[in-house]
C-alpha cells in the first residue's frame, strides 16, 4: 500500500511544533530581503510520526532481515553504539570549541587513530574522509602530492584492475590523474604480465582491492606490490574488504602505502540507507606528512599529575582539508565503542567467522550455482545467476525472487568480469540457522529456474511493491513535488 | 564473543562442510610470514564497561547542554524536536543499505524524494540530489559541475572571501590536480562589491555565501547578472534555516545552491556527520554528482520511487564519471526531512525570526559594552562580528568560567580581523543567557 507524500498530508494552518514566545524586543526586519512564501507542508506531530513510521516499514534492513550483500558488509549494528554517539558530551559539542574543552572527543579520536594504525600496519591515520570513495580521492591526492614533493612530476597514471570498484577510476579522474585498466588472470588475480608491461616511470600508483571483488586473496600480492614499488609507484589499498583481514594480515605489512577503511562496513557503524559513512585513510611513514588534517596528536605529554593534552594538528605537507571540521565524528564514536568491545581477540574472531560463513554458503551452493572461481574465498564469493539449460533466467530474477522469502538480494552484476554475478557476503553476525535458511531458498530458486522460470521473471510477488519501472523514471523525470494547493471549500 | 552467534558445535559442522579442519586453514593464500600478526590492542570490555568509559570521556567535554553556546561559524546549536531522533532510531531506516533494490526500499526512497522536494521548495531551485557529505564538499562538487559545464574550456573559480574559510580550503584541496585558478578571496574586502571585477571569460563559477560567513545578508541579484553576462555560473552557499525568512537564492537567478543542512534537525556532534545539500536548475541535471531519486510506477500500477539517471554514476561511467560520489548522507537527509515536516511553514519561519531577533538584541547590547564595537554593518541574520578590546582566545577562556562558550576568533582566518569575534545567537539562547553574556563581557573586558 503506497504512502501519500508528505505534501499530500498537509493542511493549511496545522502546526507540528510550538516554539517559545520571543523574550527579547523585536528588531526591524529587512523587508526587501524577506521571502514572500515558504512552501513547506503543515502537519501535526502525529501526522509526521505516522508518515515516517509507515515509510520505515517499507524498508528491508539489517534489523529486519538478512543482507548478504557482497562488498557492502551489512553486519549487525550494536545498539550500544547508537546510545554512545548520542551522549550529550559527544552529540552536543561544537567542532570549533577550544581543544581544551573537548579533550574527551580528542582522546577518543586519538585512540581510534591508534587502533586503525595497528590493525592496518600504518604509521599515520586521518579520520577526515566522510566515506569510502572520499577516502579513495584522499589517498590518490596523497600519492600525487608525494611524487610532486619529490619533483617527480611525470607520474600521471594510476593502474586499476578491471575487477575494481567503479569509484576507483572515478576518484583517479577527480584527482587529475589518468586511469590505466589492467586485466585479471584466469584465477581472478591481477594479470602479472600485463602489470609488468604497464609499469614505467609515468606510473604514480596502483589501486588494489585485496581480497579482490571476487572475494579472493590476491595470490601474487607480494609480486604486485614489489613490481609497483620497483617502478617508483605507490600502492593504494581499497579497504572495502577489510572485514576479512582483521588480525589476519595487515595491509601495511604487505607493503601497501595507503588504504582507506570503511568504518560503516568493518566497524559496525550503520549504513543509514546510504550514509553517513566514514572513510579514514591510513598511510606508511613516508606519507604521514601528506595526510589531510587536522589529525589528533598529543601536544603535551602525560606526566604523573596530568593526563596528556590532545590537540588538532595539520600535517606538515598536508594535501589540505577534504571536508569541513574533523570528519564524521558521530561515526568515530560508534566505531570506537565497537572496537573497544571486540578488543584484540575479537578482531580475529570477526574475520574468522565472516570467512567461515562465506565459505559455508559457497560449499553448500556450488553444486547448483556455478561459482567461476571456486576456491577457498575470504568473506565473500561470486556465483553466477544463470544456467545454460535455463536460458530465460538472469541474476536479476534470482535477486528479485529472494525478496519473496524475506532476504535482501546479493550484489548484482558486480564484479563486471563475471556474467550475471551474484556477490554473496554473509558477514560474521549471521547464525548458521540464518545461513541454512538462505541456502535452502537459494536451492529452491535454482530449482524454480528450471521448473518454473516465469515465477522468477515476474518476482517479487510477496513484497509491498512489484518491479519498478526504472526506464519510465529516467524518461519522465519527476525529481520533486511542489506543495498541493488545498481546496478551501468543504 | 560479542555479536557472533556461532556455537562450537556449529563451527565444527561448518568447517567440515567447507572441507577444512580449522579456522586457520581458511587463510592459505595469505603470505605466511605476515599471517596472524600479534596486534597491540587492548583486551575486550563488556557493554557495561564501555558504557561507563564512554560516559566518562563524554563528560570530559564542555557541551552545549551545560554551557550557553554563542559559537557558530558553520555549525549551529538549534532546537531539534524529539520526534526527529525517534524516527532516525528506527532500525528500518538506520540499518538499511543504499536503496538499489527499490521493491524493498521504498521507505528510504520516498523519504529521499520528500527530502529533495523540501530542499527544492526551500531554496526555490528545480532539482536537488539525495545529499552530499557536507556543505564544504558540496561547494567543491559545485565547482566540478561548473568546470564540466564549460567542458574544460574555463579554468577559474571566483570565490567570495566571505565564504566559510574551511569550505574554500576544501575547494582548493579538490582542485589541486586540475589546472584551475581559485581567485577572489585573497583579501577580505569591506564588501563583496568588488567580486564582479574578478569575473572574466575564463571564469566557470562565481560563489558567494548567504548569509555570509559573517552573518551578513546581501542581495546578489547584480552579482548574478555580472556572472551570467560573462557566461559563468552563480553558486550560492546558504544556511538553509535562514531561508525560513530570507528570499530564496533562486531570486538571484542562482544556478547552483549548496549548503550544510546541519541546522535542520541534526546535532552538531563535533562537526559530523552533517548534511550537504545540493540543488540546481533543471538544465544541469545530467552533470550533477550524487544520487537522485525519481518517481515512477511498479508492475502493479502503484506510485513508487527509484534511484534514477544512474548512467551519470561511477559504477557505469567509471573513469568518465564526473564525480566519485557513491554514497550520500541518507540518514541525515531523513533527519532534515522529518525536521522540515515538523517545523513546517510556520515553525521554520518562527525559528528563523527568533534567531534574528535574539541576535540583534545581543549585538545591540554587546556593542554598548565599553571597549567592544560592532564590526558588522548592514543587515545580518543570526551571526555578527564584534571588535574586542583583548585577544579573542583570552576572552573565550574567561567566559568558560561563566559557563559560556564564546565566539569564533576571526583573526585565525582573516589577519585584518585580529581581536574580532564572530558570535552566533539562536532560538536556543534565552534572554537570560544573552544578558549573562553581556555581563560577563563587561567583566572580562577589563580583567
Amino acid at each position: 500500500m503506497p504512502e501519500p507524500l508528505i505534501y499530500e498530508l498537509s493542511s493549511p494552518g496545522r502546526e507540528g511544533v510550538t516554539l517559545p514566545h520571543p523574550d527579547v524586543p523585536a528588531a526591524a526586519l529587512p523587508r526587501e530581503l524577506m521571502r514572500r512564501d515558504l512552501p513547506l507542508p503543515e502537519l501535526a506531530e502525529i501526522d509526521v510520526v505516522r508518515h515516517f513510521v509507515r515509510l520505515s516499514q517499507l524498508n528491508h534492513a539489517v534489523d529486519t532481515g538478512f543482507y548478504p550483500l557482497g562488498s557492502c558488509t551489512m553486519k549487525y549494528n550494536p545498539k550500544v553504539n547508537e546510545d554512545a554517539a548520542r551522549l550529550a558530551g559527544f552529540a552536543f559539542t561544537h567542532p570549533l570549541q577550544d581543544p581544551e574543552t573537548v579533550q574527551g572527543n580528542l582522546a577518543l579520536m586519538y585512540m581510534l587513530q591508534d587502533w586503525l594504525k595497528e590493525i592496518g600496519g600504518f604509521a599515520g591515520i586521518s579520520l577526515q574522509p566522510a566515506a569510502g570513495a572520499h577516502g579513495e580521492l584522499t589517498g590518490i591526492l596523497i600519492i600525487r602530492a608525494y611524487h610532486q614533493a619529490r619533483g617527480d612530476t611525470k607520474r600521471t597514471k594510476i593502474l586499476i584492475p578491471n575487477s575494481a570498484h567503479g569509484t576507483n577510476p572515478a576518484s583517479t579522474s577527480m584527482s587529475g590523474l589518468q586511469t590505466v585498466e589492467l586485466p585479471s588472470d584466469d584465477r581472478g588475480n591481477v594479470d602479472l604480465q600485463a602489470l609488468r608491461q604497464a609499469c614505467d616511470d609515468t606510473v604514480a600508483g596502483l589501486m588494489l582491492t585485496n581480497p579482490n571483488t571476487l572475494g579472493l586473496f590476491e595470490e601474487h600480492v607480494r609480486e604486485v606490490v614489489d613490481q609497483i614499488h620497483s617502478c617508483g609507484g605507490l600502492v593504494y589499498g581499497d579497504g572495502a574488504n577489510m572485514n576479512a583481514l582483521l588480525g589476519v594480515v595487515r595491509p601495511g605489512d604487505l607493503g601497501f602505502d595507503v588504504l582507506h577503511f570503511n568504518l560503516h562496513k568493518t566497524f559496525s557503524t550503520p549504513h543509514g540507507g546510504g550514509g553517513p559513512g566514514s572513510g579514514p585513510v591510513g598511510v606508511r611513514q613516508h606519507l604521514v606528512d601528506f595526510l589531510p588534517g587536522p589529525v589528533v596528536q598529543i601536544v603535551e605529554e602525560e606526566d604523573e599529575e596530568q593526563a596528556p593534552l590532545y590537540g588538532l594538528v595539520m600535517p606538515a605537507k598536508t594535501i589540505g582539508r577534504v571536508k569541513a571540521f574533523h570528519g564524521h565524528f558521530g561515526m568515530h564514536v560508534r566505531a570506537f565503542a565497537y572496537m573497544r568491545m571486540q578488543g584484540k581477540a575479537g578482531m580475529r574472531a570477526i574475520s574468522d567467522h565472516a570467512v567461515l560463513n562465506a565459505n559455508y554458503i559457497r560449499a553448500r551452493l556450488r553444486d547448483v550455482y556455478h561459482v567461476p572461481y571456486d576456491r577457498i574465498c575470504m568473506h565473500e564469493f561470486v556465483a553466477e545467476g544463470r544456467w545454460d539449460d535455463a536460458p530465460g533466467v538472469r541474476a536479476l530474477d534470482v535477486a528479485k525472487r529472494l525478496m519473496d522469502f524475506g532476504f535482501h538480494p546479493p550484489t548484482n552484476y558486480f564484479p563486471l568480469i563475471v556474467h550475471e554475478a551474484l556477490m554473496i557476503e554473509p558477514t560474521e553476525t549471521e547464525s548458521k540457522a540464518t545461513l541454512d535458511a538462505f541456502i535452502e531458498v537459494m536451492r529452491k530458486i535454482a530449482e524454480e529456474a528450471h521448473a518454473d522460470p516465469e515465477t522468477l521473471q515476474t518476482a517479487p510477488h510477496n513484497t509491498p511493491f512489484g518491479r519498478l519501472d526504472e526506464i519510465r523514471a529516467a524518461k519522465d523525470l519527476v525529481l520533486c513535488c511542489r506543495p498541493v494547493e488545498m481546496d478551501a471549500d468543504p | 564473543m560479542a555479536y557472533i552467534p556461532h556455537t562450537d558445535a556449529e563451527r565444527k559442522e561448518m568447517l567440515a562442510a567447507v572441507g577444512v579442519r580449522s579456522l586457520d586453514d581458511l587463510y592459505q593464500a595469505v603470505p605466511a610470514d605476515v599471517r596472524f600478526p600479534d596486534l597491540d590492542l587492548p583486551d575486550s570490555v563488556s557493554e557495561l564497561e564501555i558504557t561507563q568509559e564512554l560516559q566518562e570521556m563524554a563528560e570530559a567535554n564542555v557541551d552545549t547542554r551545560h554551557f550557553a553556546c554563542f559559537l557558530g561559524a558553520g555549525a549551529y546549536n538549534h532546537f531539534i524536536p524529539s520526534a526527529v531522533d525517534h524516527i532516525l532510531r528506527r532500525g528500518e531506516f538506520y540499518t538499511a543499505y543504499t536503496p538499489y533494490q527499490p521493491e524493498i526500499s521504498q521507505g528510504t526512497l520516498q523519504a529521499i524524494f520528500e527530502y529533495q522536494s523540501l530542499i527544492c521548495n526551500l531554496t526555490g531551485m528545480q532539482v536537488s540530489n539525495a545529499s552530499h557529505y557536507d556543505g564544504a564538499t558540496a561547494l567543491a562538487e559545485a565547482a566540478i559541475l561548473s568546470l564540466n559545464h564549460h567542458r574544460g574550456a574555463r579554468h577559474k573559480l571566483v570565490l567570495s572571501p566571505a565564504i566559510h574559510p574551511q569550505y574554500r580550503q576544501v575547494v582548493r584541496t579538490y582542485m589541486q590536480g586540475m589546472q584551475v585558478e581559485v581567485a577572489g578571496d585573497e583579501r577580505l574586502p569591506a564588501s563583496a562589491e568588488d567580486l564582479p571585477s574578478r569575473i572574466d571569460s575564463n571564469t566557470a563559477m562565481v560563489a558567494v555565501q548567504y548569509p555570509d560567513f559573517f552573518g551578513r545578508i546581501k542581495d546578489f541579484t547584480a552579482l548574478g547578472r555580472a556572472a551570467h553576462a560573462a557566461g559563468a555560473l552563480l553558486c550560492v552557499v546558504v544556511n538553509p534555516l535562514a531561508l525560513g525568512m530570507l528570499r530564496p537564492p533562486s531570486e538571484f537567478d542562482a544556478d547552483i545552491v549548496v549548503g550544510d543542512g546541519q541546522p535542520l534537525g541534526i546535532p552538531m556532534s563535533f562537526g559530523g556527520p552533517t548534511l550537504g545539500h545540493f540543488t540546481i536548475k533543471q538544465e544541469f541535471v545530467r552533470k550533477m554528482a550524487g544520487r537522485l531519486v525519481g518517481e515512477t510506477v511498479d508492475s502493479r500500477g502503484q506510485r513508487g520511487y527509484v534511484l534514477t539517471l544512474t548512467p551519470r554514476e561511477q559504477h557505469i561511467r567509471r573513469e568518465k564519471a564526473t564525480s566519485n560520489i557513491c554514497t550520500n548522507v541518507a540518514l541525515m537527509a531523513l533527519a532534515s526531512a522529518v525536521y522540515l515536516s515538523l517545523m513546517g511553514k510556520q515553525g521554520l519561519r518562527q525559528a528563523a525570526e527568533l534567531c534574528y531577533h535574539k541576535a540583534h538584541y545581543a549585538a545591540e547590547r554587546l556593542a554598548k559594552v565599553p571597549g567592544f564595537g560592532l564590526w558588522t554593518k548592514g543587515p545580518f541574520f543570526h551571526e555578527f562580528a564584534l571588535k574586542c578590546p583583548r585577544p579573542v582566545a583570552e576572552i573565550n577562556q574567561a567566559l568558560l568560567d561563566f559557563d559560556i562558550l564564546g565566539g569564533y576568533d576571526l583573526g585565525q582566518d582573516y589577519p585584518e580581523l585580529r581581536d574580532h569575534m564572530l558570535l552566533a545567537v539562536t532560538e536556543m539562547n534565552s534572554r537570560d543567557q544573552i544578558d549573562a553574556l553581556v555581563e560577563a563581557m563587561e567583566e572580562v573586558s577589563h580583567a
